[in-house]
């Protein structure tokens, strides 16, 4: 019952937030000049009826008081789902049409350097823990210092230039198109799930090797060895349960994460995802692209923290969310 | 036994001071008295990886300082001068060591038949040493000979046609003469060309016709005005000997009446920059795609980072430090509403804000407030929740009890006996700080959503951003701010893993 309450009460918060945040970024959107509809030339009709029918202008593209704006954004905008249309990036074209048809090519990097990243990052944080101070430890250590701290844009560059223009194991750029199940489309993917996966393979080797070496020396592992149990069985059975606690919410959160393009990677290996999106739309200066964006990885965010907070109730029941002492 | 009450009356005689000479007062310590800062100080140099780290730290923030005021040449100076676009991307060179053969400025080229020579007939007419090695010579099906050579991209950089003033003619030519550095060459009999390398007779492909000698075949404009040019030629010039001869070299294209007339002419760029800027051309770190050295801009560049994450650190450490220690001294109601606050503004992405203060505010004050602004709005949380369990942790404990029973006020407890306990934690925290905000500056600047790039000022990421299209051709101009950067991060890292280690024992490897 506890539990209940307490994830409507954080559900409910979320949603709060969710929209402070958003209201926040639509009122400071608006009060920028409003771009005359004129500019559009002769596609002047579908931008002013795309205002219109968001609610933002009136028929003529006068503009209409910020308060009655604000309100048509909410029922019309957040409630109807009508994000209107590209201005400037994709003219004329429905923003959330094309926010949906650049999703599955994120999506689709960030599984495969999910699929990567998971696996190799808590083998190599249980090999080195396994391993402390010996120097398969050191080597695994020292590297992963180094690819937790470089910038990933510099190994995205070293990548580039050394796999796809030295060796030319891989095409400089990924392919477009939405044949995304094809060897080529595989291939020319692997540069950025390279780079994505770096990073989040240290991430979990530094994570995992902590943990577990926190729990390697407590004592109720040596008592399981004492009971007759192989250095094996206490590892898998005993020491790594536990160390999975604090790991295992981050790995829940990726499922989530695979959602977000990085915005770094996707601009260098062009990506067609919703990350390079999100940068164009900035510099391009598209209102309603950078809107929907915002609102689309705010969302992420929050839906991120509490999917965390769930998943540690949900490995260890001694962890109760939400209940007093 | 007896009860005390029991004894019975005893003689004030019988009692007696004892040490009434004895001088008492506290012991002095045997040992030498270490402060709270020199322990932390001796645990932080025995982690060697740490000292190492804030070695490089304090070299390259050495280099940031030192550089613009010891490095500054003629050349870097001039910002916005219109000839450094002729000397773009040229390759990282140092005299010393261009000696030993190594950090010489070459490039590795994979050069054509045409190519190979158009590139050779440059180190011929200027007599330097331009291919200094021909690495490999390949034929291909068709019979096409590929050359793959080093060649100097200082001399590989050529000539250009330069239309010069009679003042600026004639100080050209008396520099000339008097180091006998050879910076005009004579003008091309073929207006087709515009190419300023080309002084060779070629084929419609561009392949050299040569003599039966192996040499080129000139193809200078003879005769002709060229405003009594009067100073060194080149070899087989008629003129050497008598400058009025039949068949001597033109030297420049005079336009424009008696007035203001106006010289067209060929200039050899190395020689150019000796002339012009009183140095021979030689970049440690090389140039960028618009002709500026990359050693002094880096170090701009790095300054402006380095400044800015450390303004930023300190604002943050300011608010940080004060919300923080509020919510945590004061807790309940007050934590739970201030908490609340900062759940909101924690959640914003930073993009949002970033874009927002720049749409806004970067008009009226200016790009970098406006990213500062940014920065702050969101970058104190962190902080702020820091101090706040510090706070948890020390004000439930006895020495706070003490201190407000002799009546000390909140103010004072907070800020004269928990944060000074607190402080290694903030510390820490505070210079892990830095790493992170250039990162996300560098972040912000390479995709263009911040533009910080100007003639004056820069910063690594936009060095980074402007590198990325010759990555393939001219790896040099990314690679030195590349470096700088993940030496400064790496290095961070490690310096904080350090401190933290220092400040906090318990928590020592704990997350390494």
């Amino acid at each position: 019952m506890d539990m209940a309450k307490y994830v409507i009460k954080r559900l409910l918060f979320m949603i709060l937030t969710f929209v402070i945040i958003i209201s926040i970024a639509f009122v400071l959107i608006r009060l920028l000049p409003n771009e005359p509809p004129q500019q559009f030339g002769k596609d002047m009709q579908l931008v002013l009826q795309s205002r219109y029918r968001q609610g933002l202008a009136d028929i003529n593209g006068n503009p209409i008081p910020l308060a009655q704006q604000y309100w048509n954004f909410l029922t019309k905008t957040l409630i109807g789902g009508d994000w209107g249309v590209s201005e400037k990036l994709y003219f004329g074209q429905d923003c959330f049409q094309i926010f949906k048809d650049k999703l599955p090519n994120t999506i689709l990097v960030n599984v495969y350097s999910s699929l990567i990243a998971v696996p190799l990052g808590l083998m190599f944080g249980i090999y080195a823990a396994l391993k402390k101070n010996k120097w398969q430890d050191h080597v695994i250590s020292t590297g992963v210092m180094i690819l937790v701290s470089v910038p990933s844009y510099v190994y995205a560059f070293l990548i580039q230039y050394f796999l796809c223009f030295k060796w030319k194991l891989f095409p400089l750029v990924m392919n477009a198109g939405t044949d995304y199940f094809s060897w080529s489309m595989f291939q020319s993917m692997l540069p950025a799930v390279l780079s994505l996966c770096l990073s989040s393979i240290a991430g979990y080797a530094r994570f995992t090797r902590a943990e577990l070496t926190e729990v390697l020396t407590s004592e109720y592992l040596l008592l399981a060895r004492t009971k007759g149990l192989t250095r094996a069985q206490t590892t898998v059975r005993h020491a790594l349960r536990n160390a999975m606690v604090p790991i295992f919410p981050s790995i829940i959160s990726e499922v989530i994460y695979v959602l977000s393009g990085s915005l770094i990677i996707e601009n260098i290996f062009v990506v067609p995802g919703v990350g390079r999106l999100y940068v164009d739309s900035i510099t391009s200066l598209d209102y309603n692209f950078f809107l929907l964006l915002s609102g689309f990885y705010t969302l992420i965010g929050l839906s991120a923290g509490i999917v965390v907070d769930l998943s540690y109730g949900f490995i260890d029941p001694r962890i109760r969310m939400g209940s007093k002492k | 036994m007896r009860k005390n009450n029991q004894i019975p009356e005893i003689p004030a005689e019988k009692f007696k001071f004892i040490g009434v000479d004895a001088k008492i007062h506290d012991q002095k310590f045997e040992t030498k008295q270490v402060s709270f800062f020199r322990d932390a100080f001796n645990r932080f140099c025995k982690n060697k990886s740490s000292v190492v780290a804030a070695i490089i730290i304090l070299c390259l923030i050495l280099y940031a300082i030192f550089v613009p005021i010891f490095c500054e040449t003629s050349y870097s100076l001039a910002l916005t001068d219109t000839t450094y676009l002729n000397y773009t991307k040229l390759a990282p060179k140092n005299a010393f060591f261009a000696k030993m053969g190594i950090w010489d400025g070459t490039k590795e080229m994979t050069l054509g038949e045409a190519n190979f020579q158009y590139v050779r007939a440059i180190g011929e007419e200027t007599g330097h040493e331009i291919i200094t090695k021909v690495k490999d010579e390949t034929v291909d099906e068709k019979g096409k000979v590929a050359y793959i050579c080093d060649v100097d991209t200082y001399i590989y950089n050529g000539f250009t046609t330069m239309t010069l003033t009679e003042a600026e003619y004639q100080k050209l030519q008396q520099w000339q003469n008097e180091t006998g550095i050879q910076v005009i060459y004579p003008a091309v009999n073929d207006k087709k060309i515009t190419d300023a390398n080309i002084w060779y007779e070629a084929n419609k492909k561009g392949v050299a016709k040569l003599d039966k000698d192996g040499n080129y075949v000139n193809i200078y404009r003879t005769n002709g005005a060229d405003g009594e040019y009067d100073s060194l030629r080149v070899a087989g010039d008629p003129g050497i000997e008598n400058p009025e001869s039949e068949g001597r070299y033109r030297y420049a294209t005079v336009t424009g009446d008696s007035s203001a007339k106006s010289y067209k002419c060929r200039i050899f760029k190395y020689t150019y920059f000796q002339y012009r800027y009183g140095f021979e051309p030689a970049f440690a770190f090389g140039t960028n795609a618009m002709g500026q050295d990359i050693l002094t801009r880096l170090a701009a560049g790095a300054r402006f980072s380095l400044i800015f994450a450390i303004c930023i650190a300190s604002i943050n450490l300011c608010i940080g430090a004060v919300y923080g220690a509020i919510e945590g001294y004061y807790g309940g109601a007050i934590d739970m509403i201030m908490e609340r606050i900062t759940d909101v503004l924690a959640r914003i992405p930073f993009m949002v804000v970033t874009t927002l203060f720049q749409l806004h505010l970067a008009k009226k004050v200016g790009v970098v407030p406006s990213l500062l602004f940014a920065f702050v709005l969101t970058g104190w949380i962190g902080m702020a929740s820091t101090v706040r369990m510090q706070f948890y942790r020390f004000k439930g404990q006895e020495y706070v009890l003490a201190s407000r029973t002799l009546g000390a006020s909140d103010l004072r407890i907070m800020f004269k006996h928990i944060f000074p306990n607190a402080l290694g934690t903030i510390v820490t925290s505070s210079v892990l700080v830095i790493p992170g905000v250039i990162f996300q500056e560098s972040s912000l600047t390479y995709l263009g959503i911040v533009n910080l790039d100007s003639s004056t000022m820069t910063s690594v990421g936009t060095m980074l951003a402007n590198g990325r299209q010759y990555l393939s051709s001219d790896p040099h101009i990314i690679l030195f701010p590349a470096l700088f950067i993940s030496l400064l991060m790496i290095s961070f890292n490690l310096f904080g893993n350090g401190l933290r280690d220092a400040f906090n024992p318990a928590l020592r490897g704990s997350d390494e």
